[in-house]
């Protein structure tokens, strides 16, 4: 399973780039873009709009299924990723590559994990 | 407790995502995907495994009398090979399920109904039996195997002689050989392409799946997912029970009175439906016009005015178009009407157009 050491998890499986200056990108994990299977439509919040740690902030949607992302951090959304509109398949392609949002004014949430701290989780539930 | 297929280990080693469905555990799609999946059915063929559908054996001299009787269309005059379509109603004249009837040899009728209604089924049926008629629930007997495409043809030639393969659709070779394995072919689907459904026992299962992969290979035929069964179903209009249709809804509001022979002497559910043939609320299909997808249960309106609701809908991946079908008041149900669906509070807007969204060339 693929996870860059130099960002932070959450249990609900996005992912923070924490960029310096109180600026960050959040995206979705590996172990999210399988299970969403393949993603074709993406509803990103407008800039400008708060980001409070563990709420909604945007959802994704499957062929099946719509999925609510929720806030690693707390903050501003800054950034949104235009390309997205046109190729949401890009989250399944390149998971750590492709931001949903760029936020400024970044609070860290309490719950975030390190990649070993997420490894285990996911090997926690798998076993469970 | 999870029913498996005599495929399932196939699919759980071959990159199957497994999911429960209808009691059993049934793969959602492979490591392709399901928008892969949907493409290859639309551009080369694709693979199914829909052993968890159940098949009822009628037999013996009033078998086609149980049969007319439970179901709205007319089933007399069958010659052996024939299948026809029908819903089955309840007395109200709401749908209990949509199922085929295959006339066989020797007066033997086989019924295959969805797997989500199997045990409602049987248990309906045996219920409303009468004369001199045996009734035999052989679904775990059987596996089903459906080949769907336009590549689907070319492949099944392959193994098969031609006097196993069926060349009318909605019809059937009931002793077929395919590979050397005794099944019978059928020349039915459910996805709006060109295509044929095997019905074998579960020991030659593995070996007929195998072999028709085998067959294929060359003409890009992969193995397809209830995700994609879905997505190519929906967008070649076709109803799923339990969205399209339910006991609340009668076959007429549902857009399957080609399937209703009222003249029939006599049928469940008949009386109900008499005066009903041209119904206050009927179904349609949706084109989201605006950016979202509609999915099914979400609210229509027109003009500000509640219409109706939405019973299935997904982004099509051939189409690469959100589709949706509705059941909306037959007085806003022309082609060509704005409509906005409330998904999950926000107004989306869409457009009613006629069904199918997609018909093969």
């Amino acid at each position: 399973m693929n996870l860059p050491t130099d960002l932070k998890y959450t249990r609900s499986h996005e992912w923070v780039r924490l960029l310096g200056g109180g600026k960050a990108e959040i995206g979705l994990t590996d172990f999210a873009q399988k299970e969403l299977g393949d993603i074709v439509f993406v509803n990103l919040p407008q800039e400008g709009d708060g980001l409070v740690p563990g709420e909604t902030f945007a959802d994704v949607e499957s062929v099946k299924a719509v999925s609510d992302i929720f806030s690693p951090i707390g903050g501003t959304v800054e950034e949104i990723n235009e390309e997205l509109a046109d190729e949401p398949e890009k989250i399944n392609q390149d998971p750590y590559g492709a931001w949903l949002i760029r936020a400024s004014g970044v609070k860290e949430g309490e719950t975030l994990l390190s990649a070993e701290e997420y490894r285990a989780f996911l090997a926690g539930k798998e076993g469970a | 407790m999870e029913l498996r297929t005599p495929l399932c280990a196939w699919h759980e080693s071959h990159g199957g995502k497994m999911v429960p469905f209808a009691g059993y555990r049934m793969p959602v799609q492979y490591e392709t995907g399901v928008i892969a999946e949907h493409r290859a059915v639309r551009t080369k063929a694709g693979l199914f495994d829909i052993s968890h559908m159940g098949e009822v054996l009628f037999a013996g001299p009033d078998a086609l009398a149980n049969i007319q009787n439970l179901v709205t269309n007319d089933c007399a005059g069958m010659p052996p090979g024939r299948v026809r379509y029908t819903p089955m109603c309840c007395e109200n004249g709401g749908v209990v399920d949509d199922l085929v009837v295959c006339r066989m040899g020797e007066g033997r009728y086989l019924l295959v109904v969805n797997a989500a209604n199997r045990r409602k089924d049987v248990e309906w049926m045996r219920a409303h039996l009468s004369g001199d008629v045996k009734m035999e629930d052989i679904s775990d007997r059987v596996t089903q195997i459906a080949l769907q495409g336009p590549a689907a043809p070319e492949i099944l030639k392959k193994v098969a002689a031609p006097a196993s393969i069926p060349e009318k659709y909605y019809t059937l070779v009931e002793h077929g050989t395919v590979g050397g394995i005794s099944c019978i072919v059928s020349r039915t689907g459910y996805t709006g392409e060109l295509g044929y459904e095997f019905y074998t026992g579960p020991k030659d299962a593995q070996k007929l799946w195998e072999l028709l992969l085998e067959a294929g290979r060359e003409r890009g035929l992969i193995p397809c997912g209830l995700g994609a069964r879905d997505t190519l179903r929906l967008e070649a209009g076709m109803p799923l029970y339990g969205h399209e249709m339910d006991e609340t809804v009668t076959p007429f509001e549902a857009g399957l009175g080609f399937a209703v022979k009222m003249n029939k002497s006599d049928f469940i559910g008949k009386k109900a439906l008499e005066g009903h043939e041209s119904p206050e609320r009927v179904r349609v299909g949706l084109k989201v016009t605006g950016r979202g997808i509609a999915r099914e249960e979400q609210d229509v309106y027109t003009g500000g005015e509640k219409i109706g609701r939405t019973t299935s809908g997904t982004f099509c991946p051939f189409l690469q178009a959100a589709c949706a079908m509705a059941l909306v008041a037959r007085n806003s149900s022309a082609a060509g009407t704005p409509v906005e669906v409330d998904v999950r509070g926000r107004r989306l807007p869409a457009e009613i157009v006629p069904l199918p969204f997609y018909r093969r060339a």
